[in-house]
């Protein structure tokens, strides 16, 4: 292993066994932001002293030890400060609690880092910072926000954790799968964000997304929402490497080369979509339903031989349990590539409200071009460009009509 | 335990008005239902009956008051619970059952607990 790669390993093992070390430790203190402090300052001496003195035989032990004892001092040091008596902390017993209750002790962690009573960009921020255990600047350079903000955002996010008493435990079942449905859109909107189906790929977002949800199905397994999830994230993350060419422009699907896809990632995520559906016979699940369209495209040998009756069927399974405006883009298109550009371009006039969405525009304009209706095609890349959006994707759409450009001269 | 400012965001109007009656039936049920959480609370008068003083310069500057809320709002300020809860939840929970926040908003802040 290379020096750089030890390095990266031996963070990955701080993160992962202390972010287990940081569930349980704050329900012992009952006090996340204390909580975090201390972890924090354990990891710090462990990537100070372990590549020195080596890698203690139970890293989970080491780590607990030290933040309990990190915790402790911080609160003799407040205590004392506000001339009171210190809060008792229990004394290190168990220093290394059951499987099971760490299990729910991160399962804990993931609610209230994902509490609705929360702003959605500060949940993601959290999810970051708390969840996957990255540092402040890193979490402020992952959402592209300065490193000052973000560290207001999220000590205003830990007060009102502390203060208003958002609770350190897993939802009540009848509550479940309406916040669980939060924290999984928390983390999609992390991949999402990370993956930017046309802008600049940011893939450490992608991987942590990826991380958080494995944890996830690790913490419910079977829960299919977070099967489908999964697998909807191995689908689309298996093309990372088709997706830019050489300079970075972005390729999109039909144009990837398929043999630099990830069949591992492909075929772990097909069995995952397998599994959710055996799990939802009667009701179906939205990520599954989604990663059900992912696998027809993965599965495809080239993009013309793509089963479109199966990913048109699927979209109108999904729009039976998730019916949103780029949900009935997406078939349309779909209906494109099945029954011709005529009644893809019927479908897509048909999506109503998307009038504001460049990807509509620009889908009218490739179904217009088809039938070489290329002044029209052009009018419509016009109308997606004339739309504020960010400028890798403005990039994009302007080499699509450039190359519409193209074929109208030859 | 934790304890929570209920602010009652409505229709600004006299819920001493017989015409209110229904409305003042549904907060008694509801005082009723969250007896053992509530510890205190009142109903306030319509904002065309309140002052808003300011003291111009800071301490012992001179007082203006002028007609009227703080804020002129299309709902208005009409009350507040001080409730004793476990946690956010709990208290997001109650929150739900006021009948303020069915037509109007409940916003829920945690109180500053300056021990002693």
């Amino acid at each position: 292993m290379t020096d750089s790669a030890a390095r990266a390993a031996l963070v990955r093992l701080v993160r992962d066994e202390g972010r287990r070390v940081l569930a349980t430790l704050a329900r012992v203190t009952g006090d996340l932001p204390l909580a975090e402090d201390a972890v924090q300052d354990a990891a710090v001496r462990a990537l100070e002293t372990w590549p020195r003195d080596g890698v203690p035989a139970e890293p989970r032990a080491w780590l607990t030890l030290t933040a309990r004892r990190r915790a402790i001092d911080i609160l003799r040091r407040e205590a004392a400060r506000a001339g009171k008596e210190a809060e008792s902390v229990t004394e290190p017993d168990d220093v290394a609690p059951p499987p099971e209750t760490v299990r729910d002790d991160l399962l804990r962690l993931v609610f209230t880092c994902c509490h609705p009573a929360l702003a959605v960009e500060t949940q993601v921020a959290l999810a970051l910072r708390t969840l996957c255990g990255l540092s402040v600047a890193e979490v402020g350079a992952a959402l592209l926000v300065p490193e000052a903000t973000m560290a207001k955002r999220l000590t205003r996010a830990r007060q009102k954790i502390t203060k208003a008493a958002i609770p350190y435990t897993v939802p009540a079942d009848h509550d479940l799968p309406d916040r669980l449905r939060g924290v999984l859109a928390v983390v999609y909107l992390l991949f999402t964000t990370g993956y930017a189906p046309t802008g600049a790929a940011r893939p450490e977002l992608v991987d942590e997304a990826v991380r958080l949800t494995r944890l996830l199905r690790e913490l419910m397994p079977g829960e299919p929402s977070v099967l489908g999830l999964l697998a909807l994230e191995l689908l689309q993350d298996s093309r990372r490497a088709a997706r830019h060419d050489a300079d970075g422009t972005p390729v999109l699907l039909p144009d990837q080369d398929r043999g630099r896809w990830r069949r591992d990632l492909v075929e772990e995520g097909v069995v995952l979509v397998g599994e959710g559906l055996r799990r939802t016979p009667d009701r179906p699940d939205p990520y599954v339903v989604q990663a059900a369209i992912a696998a027809c495209h993965a599965l495809a040998p080239t993009w013309a031989d793509t089963d479109w009756a199966a990913v048109v069927s699927w979209y109108d399974v999904l729009l039976t349990v998730a019916d949103t405006p780029v949900a009935r883009l997406n078939r349309a298109v779909a209906v494109g590539e099945l029954a011709g550009p005529a009644a893809g371009l019927a479908a897509v006039d048909a999506v109503d409200d998307l009038a504001g969405y460049p990807l509509w525009h620009a889908a009218r304009a490739e179904l217009l071009a088809r039938l070489h209706r290329f002044d029209a095609a052009d009018v419509a890349y016009a109308a997606a460009l004339a739309i504020p959006q960010d400028d890798a994707q403005l990039t994009h759409l302007r080499r699509r009509r450039a190359r519409l450009a193209d074929r109208t001269r030859t | 335990m934790p304890q929570y400012a209920a602010i009652i965001y409505s229709k600004d109007v006299d819920w001493t008005l017989p015409e209110y009656a229904t409305d003042m039936k549904e907060y008694n049920e509801f005082g009723q239902a969250a007896a053992t959480v509530i510890r205190g609370g009142a109903a306030l008068y319509q904002t065309s009956t309140a002052t808003t003083v300011r003291v111009q310069g800071g301490k012992g500057g001179d007082v203006i008051a002028t007609d009227g809320p703080y804020a002129e709002t299309k709902e208005a300020l009409t009350g507040f619970y001080l409730l004793e809860c476990a946690d956010l939840d709990e208290a997001i929970k109650l929150a739900a059952q006021i009948p303020g926040a069915w037509s109007g908003a409940v916003e829920v802040r945690p109180v500053i607990d300056f021990g002693g």
